[in-house]
Formats: C-alpha cells, structure tokens, sequence
C-alpha cells in the first residue's frame, strides 16, 4: 500500500496583500500534480490581507487554501506552531511571503526529499546553483562573516544557516520547532542547529534568492549583537 | 553532549599537546611558548581567507530579478481575470 505525500506549506503573513496572492498563484503553477495545502498564518494585518486570502480561497478551493489567523503579531516561530496545528500533510514546507522564496523550487525540494529520504530539506543561497540578488557589498560582507563565524563555532553541517525556506518531515518539525525558543532569524537557525545535533538526515538545494526589500540595509549594529548573542546561546544549549 | 563542550574539549587537547612539546624540548622552548600565539594568527587569518573568498564567490542571481517580474505580471494577469484583487499595495 503506497502512501501519497500530502504537503501542507505555511506562509505567516503580515501585510501581505499582494505578495500572498501571487505566490498563492506561483504555487499552483509549480505543483500541477503534488496533493498540497496552503495554510495562511495571518498576524491581523490591516491592510486587508485576509480578504484577499478569502478570495483566492473562492477561486481555489477552501480545502487546498487554509486561512487560520491570529489577532496580532505573535512572532514567527509561534506562528509556525499555529500552523502545524491545522498541517494535515505529511511533510510541511515553511516559506516567505514576499517572493524571495520562489515556489519554483517546491518540486526540487520534493524531488531531493524523495531521492534521500531526508528527514528536512533545506534551501542553500550560498552554493553555486544558488544565490542572492538586491545585496550590495557591505551585506554580502556581514551575510560571509557572520556564515564563517558559525561555521567555525558551530560545526552545523549546512551551508546556509539563517534560511527560512524549508521542507520538514512533519514528525520532525514538530519534535524540533518543541524545543526551540528564539526568535526572528537566531530561531531559524536554532531549528537547523538542534535538528543536525538531534541526528536528523538533513539535505541541501540551492535556491535563488531575490530580497524585496529595496538596499536591504536593515543589518544595523543591534542586529549583529543579537546574532552573536544568539550564536552564544547556541554554542551554550545544542 | 554540548557543542561547547566539544570545543573545550578540543582545546583541552591542543594545550596538553602543547605542554607536552614544552616538556619534552623536542623543538627549543623559545619557540614553542610562541605557539598559542602562531595558533590563534593562523586561526584568525583563515577565517578572513574564508570572508574574502566566499565574498570574490558570492553567488548572484541578476537574472532572477527579471524572471520575478515575469511571474508576478503573469500572475497579476490571470488573478486580475478570476477576480481577485490585485491591486497595487
């Protein structure tokens, strides 16, 4: 008896009322024959976001598009949880809203999850194959050293640490996503760290990376304390 | 066992090794007190070797920009038709 895969993909989202739309629309285009749901994590975004979601559920489907809200930001890592919780796939691939994850990568994902047996599969910007567009120098610098830092001091075992577009084995999201408890980016890698030391089989695709946001200078000085003060607490606990 | 300790394990190694060459004068003592310091150069200069190159080797995706924009007329197109509301946010 040969069981079908069923992927439940959640995209939190937060003001999103045009991203969501599209990539609700590249995912049906990239994933004609994979039985999958889109669970819309919505942290009460006020610029009609959820109405948007109502009406693509119109045009799709209520079944293939989950809307399960929440009243405010709450965080992404809650929000992951959120989802989980109505995921009724197997494997569940968590993603961004705003098109710097393209859909176009699902099927390799897939594909690599299938060929492996892999336990996560996890999207790589920094292999070639891969790459990032909209980062000028000084990003690309703080992206390299901050990758070296962890690298030196972490032994993780992936190339691309802080990434958020990912496929998990929903067993194993569930037991890696219990025991993580950061924030923003430090949670992403949190989640890769802790499912490496757990044993996890872990596999890499590369994927493009396109940032929406325009200069993406967002790197300031506080931001770099709170990585180093996140790769401590990992060196620390995992 | 914790990542930490692995490390400080590790370091427990390299100075018992290290005291043992200032022992055992196989190489003249003056050289070997300067070791650590050699160790923590060398460390320090491949980790800028690694920086550097990453960076010369950074992968970029200028192309990508353009495909992205392909898609997201394509699916403003067809949304626009089923009757979702795509417009400018």
């Amino acid at each position: 008896m040969e069981q079908k895969n069923n992927y439940s993909i959640i995209v939190p989202t937060y003001n999103e009322r045009l991203n969501i739309a599209l990539i609700v629309y590249l995912i049906f285009k990239h994933l004609r024959d994979v039985d999958f749901e889109i669970i819309v994590v919505d942290d009460g975004s006020p610029d009609g976001t959820q109405e948007v979601v109502k009406q693509l559920q119109k045009l799709y489907g209520e079944d293939r598009i989950l809307l399960r809200p929440r009243p405010k930001k709450l965080g992404l890592g809650t929000a992951y949880i959120h989802g989980l919780k109505h995921a009724s796939g197997n494997f569940v691939v968590i993603m961004d809203a705003d098109l710097s994850h393209h859909p176009k990568y699902l099927p390799s994902f897939i594909k690599k999850q299938s060929e492996t047996g892999a336990s996560i599969v996890t999207g790589t910007r920094y292999v070639r194959g891969g790459g990032v567009h909209g980062w000028n120098l000084m990003r690309k610098l703080t992206s390299r050293g901050a990758n070296v830092l962890a690298q030196t001091l972490l032994w993780p075992g992936v190339s691309d640490l802080t990434g958020s577009f990912r496929l998990y084995k929903k067993s194993v999201l569930e037991d890696v996503i219990s025991s993580c408890v950061s924030k923003g980016y430090v949670f992403q890698m949190e989640m890769i760290v802790r499912a490496s030391k757990k044993g996890y089989h872990i596999e890499e695709v590369p994927i493009t990376f396109v940032d929406r946001v325009f200069g993406s200078s967002k790197l300031g000085g506080s931001e770099i304390i709170e990585y180093l003060k996140g790769l401590s607490y990992l060196l620390v606990t995992t | 066992m914790k990542h930490v300790l692995k490390l400080i394990s590790l370091l427990v190694v390299i100075s018992a090794l290290w005291i043992g060459l200032l022992q055992a004068s196989v190489i003249p003592q003056s050289h070997t007190w300067l070791l650590p310091i050699y160790f923590i150069v060398s460390l320090g200069c491949y980790g800028l070797l690694m920086v550097g190159v990453g960076l010369m080797r950074f992968p970029t995706c200028p192309q990508e920009a353009l495909l992205l924009q392909k898609d997201i007329a394509e699916a403003k197109d067809f949304l626009k038709q089923k009757g979702v509301d795509v417009g400018s946010d």
